[in-house]
């Protein structure tokens, strides 16, 4: 059953009426109110300086989260249809998972120098071995009938990737695109935290800085917003379409 | 068109020696108890087992075969239109191959929103749409109702009788698909399995061959 209308417009109105409430005890210098985190949302709108340092991390997690989608899902589809290639990776794959984000971070800064290359790579490298993990699991899942089937029928390599694994695969691409998407924008603040000179993450350090409380929700909250964008107007129709053929059978039967 | 040249020397846990030839036009249905490989041999024939050396089953070369799994195996997030023109049939051999099975209005379909008896044909008529020399059948009438049965009998009566240079491999557990549809009847039984009878039937008469 779906859920009413409403139900949706419950968790977030009440989180702002308790940080109203608790903005009204504290000092504002620890907790601003509400408004004045949007006052200066909005004056950071105004001078042009919130869309230019929203539009370079942007571009920077588009640009690692396209990488990474790429690379892991190479990698996870191999791992997942070949028994010795797994053999032989995994280990690695394990070494990378469990690797800290800033240890990369700061390795690929010191051995390649405070530039973008090194900004993206250090992203990619967090972010390709959670989406590989995620997309084996669907290579495992392929059905070896369907493929039966395609043999016989000789399916040629596009229908065989396009008509055949990708609907199968639909799923898992969601979901490490859903976790890739709120991870890797958390792991570009930091890397432009500590080696970039522009960027919210940069926004934020400066921020931090002087304790400016109000500066740092008013950048993160620029950006959750962004994100909650991708998802509403991206994510959810993309998955609604690709999904309908899953209850075709259940209303029928 | 199909020689079969099964040694029973390799370590196939269920296929032993089985040495056969099949011909263009000839209907044979394959008999045996259950779990004895038939599946596994219409398998080895369809070029789906790794397990059986290449050179154990010799196909005419570009033979083109249509496969009537147990499972309709269509693409679950296709049309039944899509499917079918994913094997390679025209727009408008699709509307004639829809017709033949009875399935005109089940075009725009999901396979998962068909019955089951209506999800086979729509299989069968993708084992059509390739124009096959060889037709695999698993178990065509298994599961369905007696009434279902007996049309999708009919159905598979009517493809043979169109398509006399078309050769047939049924596998079933009822000697009555045999009678009914078959001009030859293979029996497989043993572990590993084997040939144990090869016969053809003309006009009634039985005779024993290979």
């Amino acid at each position: 059953m779906k859920p009413p209308r409403w139900s949706h417009w419950i968790a977030l109105p009440a989180a702002l009426m308790v940080w109203t409430a608790l903005s009204s005890v504290l000092d504002a210098s620890v907790l601003p109110t509400p408004l004045t985190v949007g006052d200066r949302l909005w004056s950071a709108l105004q001078s042009g300086e919130l869309l230019h340092h929203l539009g370079i991390t942007l571009r920077r997690v588009l640009v690692s989260f396209a990488l990474a989608m790429a690379l892991g899902t190479l990698l996870g589809v191999w791992m997942g249809r070949s028994r010795l290639v797994n053999a032989v990776l995994d280990p690695l794959l394990v070494l990378f998972l469990n690797l800290p984000a800033l240890v990369t971070i700061i390795l690929l800064y010191v051995w390649f120098g405070l530039i973008e290359v090194a900004a993206v790579m250090a992203v990619v490298i967090n972010k390709v071995p959670s989406v590989a993990v995620t997309l084996r699991e669907g290579a495992r899942s392929l059905d070896p009938k369907l493929e039966q089937m395609a043999r016989v029928y000789r399916f040629d390599r596009r229908q065989w990737l396009l008509d055949l694994w990708l609907p199968q695969l639909f799923p898992y691409l969601m979901a490490a695109t859903r976790g890739g998407l709120s991870l890797i924008w958390k792991i570009v603040l930091v890397v432009e935290l500590l080696g970039r000179s522009d960027g919210i993450g940069f926004q934020l350090h400066l921020a931090f800085q002087v304790f400016d409380v109000a500066g740092i929700l008013a950048y993160s909250l620029a950006f959750i917003a962004v994100v909650q964008l991708i998802e509403l107007a991206i994510l959810q129709p993309l998955e609604r379409r690709a999904g309908a053929w899953r209850t075709a059978g259940v209303a029928h039967a | 068109m199909l020689e079969l040249a099964l040694t029973g020397e390799g370590a196939h846990p269920l296929l032993g020696r089985i040495v056969a030839q099949v011909s263009p036009g000839e209907r044979l249905c394959l008999l045996g108890p259950s779990g004895v490989g038939k599946t596994t041999l219409l398998n080895a024939i369809a070029g789906l087992d790794p397990r059986v050396p290449g050179a154990a089953i010799r196909r005419r070369p570009a033979l083109r075969i249509g496969y009537l799994f147990q499972e309709h195996r269509l693409l679950p997030w296709r049309s039944v239109r899509q499917n079918l023109a994913m094997v390679g049939a025209e727009a408008s051999r699709i509307d004639c191959l829809l017709e033949q099975v009875g399935l005109c209005d089940a075009g725009d379909a999901l396979p998962d929103q068909l019955s089951l008896g209506m999800a086979r044909r729509a299989a069968l008529a993708r084992c059509l749409a390739v124009e096959p020399e060889l037709l695999l059948l698993d178990e065509p009438f298994a599961s369905l109702d007696g009434e279902r049965a007996r049309q999708m009998r009919r159905l598979i009566a009517e493809v043979l009788a169109a398509q006399p240079r078309m050769a047939m491999i049924c596998v079933t557990h009822d000697p009555g698909d045999a009678e009914a549809l078959a001009s030859r009847v293979w029996y497989l039984d043993g572990k590993p399995a084997t040939l144990q009878r090869d016969l053809r039937m003309s006009a009634g008469l039985l005779r024993s061959g290979g």
